[in-house]
């Protein structure tokens, strides 16, 4: 079943961050629905919506973000889109 | 319809900075039916029982974590209790079956399993008099079976006979366990009124009048909501109101998700989310906090029940609108080894035991987690019981004592339990005897519902 989960990535700014991130997501078949990035003071923050299949593909995603974590000390996040709707919208 | 950035910022942000968590989900399980006459078969039907029905609940609850982005902290069950299947048990028996639990849950990977519990309030019956023995040899051989005693409601009034014996079973439990800071005494606690569907410990037990199966949620934040408090410095009381309800909101939102999910994926229904505000030793995670954020310049101070009443209350307010079936202890707790704010509220002699007994009239639990000096009588020990038993059955709440009396240590110590129990500082009792009340035994009896002012 389709899903669609959010992708949060934070740290320093600096060159490359997008096509790092959303190569991952090409090389993985993950379909980006929507993307807002902002920088505040000098920290880059971008959210992505992205369609999932299942549980499986977060488990991976997460997995294969952690080499980009790592090697431009940036936090990415990857959460079912339905805690932010529950969250925020009655 | 789309989230906003700053919606999706405030969620993270909320996880990751503000220490947003799922405190617990508990999977509430019957074992009436583990009942025999031959009480080897009993043991197995128990273990059988909880490792089959809870197997896939650790897993499951760490995927769904993953799935969400929101820690779950405690996976935990939740018995019948147990002395409602003791049957004609001997005294040593019983405790075989604490170590039956106790097995189950680490073969399970759960934190606690809670249940080791008798309901006599009224009267004690034959099975629960083999589990009021057992309880102290039983909490000092196993390492995560919780245990709990209703001792008074509202409608029955208070079993004195039992407050006494629980003075001596907190006292020799202490004994027992002396090595370890006398830390049996954290997983037993003494309840009024107590709640079927509690998913927090030491005091969750599955009622009688549950099902099956069930899984519950306890929600946590207090952090959470002193950061949104932090926010607006000058709110006037009412503002600062709404803003705990919309947090608490929030936060129950979340937690009611990811439960259902859990409890969907499990196949069993869902029970009922308790939307306790349960502080941590992480920095800025207390409950005390918050009171001090609100304008106290120490929690213990005069004020301090105003402003609790006033958070319990919106958090019961906002939580109330975000979920369909509250229930469980709903409220604020107050423990003080686990949280920081209440420590140093003790610490600096703002804070004492006669005040944190006068929180309780106005937010969920009781006293709890309070370390006290080691000489303490077993008649003072029931006597704290029954005060805080008769603040619980006037007011129509549930109240508990959780104390530990540590031995060897005196007021003014600092002990250390470790992890999610934290650290506590020694108080003193009132040096004056209870003793001749305690001997007179009997009952307390039920109090008027009407006339109530």
């Amino acid at each position: 079943m389709q899903k669609r989960a959010v992708v949060s990535v934070v740290g320093k700014d600096q060159v490359g961050i997008i096509a790092k991130v959303t190569n991952v997501l090409a090389d993985n078949q993950i379909n980006v629905l929507d993307i807002s990035q902002t920088i505040l003071q000098d920290f880059f923050t971008m959210m992505m919506l992205v369609e999932v299949k299942d549980g499986e593909d977060i488990d991976a995603l997460h997995h294969h973000f952690e080499a980009i974590e790592n090697e431009l000390g940036l936090t990415i996040n990857i959460q079912l889109e339905d805690v932010f709707q529950s969250m925020h919208r009655i | 319809m789309s989230l906003a950035f700053d919606e999706i910022q405030e969620t993270i942000r909320m996880v990751q900075m503000e220490s947003l968590d799922i405190r617990t989900v508990t999977m509430g399980i019957n074992l009436r039916d583990c009942a025999d006459s031959d009480f080897e078969k009993v043991k197995k039907n128990v273990y059988d029982k909880i490792t089959s029905y809870a197997a896939q609940l650790k897993p499951v609850a760490e995927q769904v974590e993953k799935e969400y982005g929101i820690p779950i902290i405690n996976k935990r069950i939740a018995i019948t209790p147990i002395a409602e299947i003791l049957g004609k048990a001997t005294v040593d028996q019983a405790v075989e079956l604490a170590q039956t639990l106790d097995q189950a849950a680490i073969k399970l990977g759960v934190d606690f399993i809670g249940g080791y519990s008798a309901l006599v309030h009224k009267g004690i019956s034959k099975g629960d008099q083999t589990l009021l023995d057992a309880l102290p040899k039983a909490l000092s051989v196993t390492e995560r079976v919780c245990a709990s005693i209703s001792i008074a409601t509202t409608r029955t009034g208070i079993n004195m006979d039992a407050v006494k014996q629980m003075g001596t079973i907190i006292k020799q439990t202490a004994e027992f366990t002396k090595e370890n800071s006398s830390i049996g005494c954290a997983k037993l606690v003494v309840f009024c009124n107590p709640v079927e569907d509690n998913p927090f410990m030491a005091g969750a037990f599955h009622g009688a009048g549950e099902g099956e199966a069930v899984l519950s949620v306890g929600v946590s934040g207090p952090g959470v909501v002193l950061h949104a408090l932090k926010r607006y410095p000058d709110a006037d009381l009412g503002e600062v109101s709404d803003i705990i309800k919309k947090t608490a909101f929030k936060i129950t939102r979340a937690g009611e998700l990811l439960g259902r999910v859990v409890a969907d994926r499990l196949d069993v229904p869902f029970g009922i989310m308790d939307l306790s505000l349960a502080p941590t030793n992480a920095m800025n995670d207390s409950v005390a906090e918050i009171l001090e954020e609100i304008g106290l310049e120490r929690v213990g101070t005069h004020g301090t029940i105003a402003a609790l009443a006033l958070m319990n209350d919106a958090v019961k307010k906002g939580g109330a609108m975000a979920s369909s079936y509250v229930g469980g202890l709903s409220g604020a707790f107050i423990p003080v080894s686990e949280d920081n704010g209440m420590i140093r509220g003790i610490e600096d002699n703002a804070l004492s035991l006669a005040k944190l007994e006068a929180m309780t009239c106005v937010c969920s639990v009781g006293l709890d987690m309070i370390a006290l000096t080691g000489g303490v009588t077993p008649e003072t020990l029931s006597a704290i019981i029954a005060d805080e038993a008769a603040i619980g059955m006037i007011n129509k709440k549930t109240t508990a004592v959780r104390v530990i009396p540590v031995i060897g240590k005196t007021e003014g110590d600092t002990v250390e339990f470790g992890g999610l129990l934290g650290r506590a500082p020694v108080m003193g009792v009132n040096p004056y005897s209870s003793e001749k009340m305690i001997k007179r035994g009997g009952r307390i009896p039920a109090p008027l519902q009407a006339l109530i002012n």
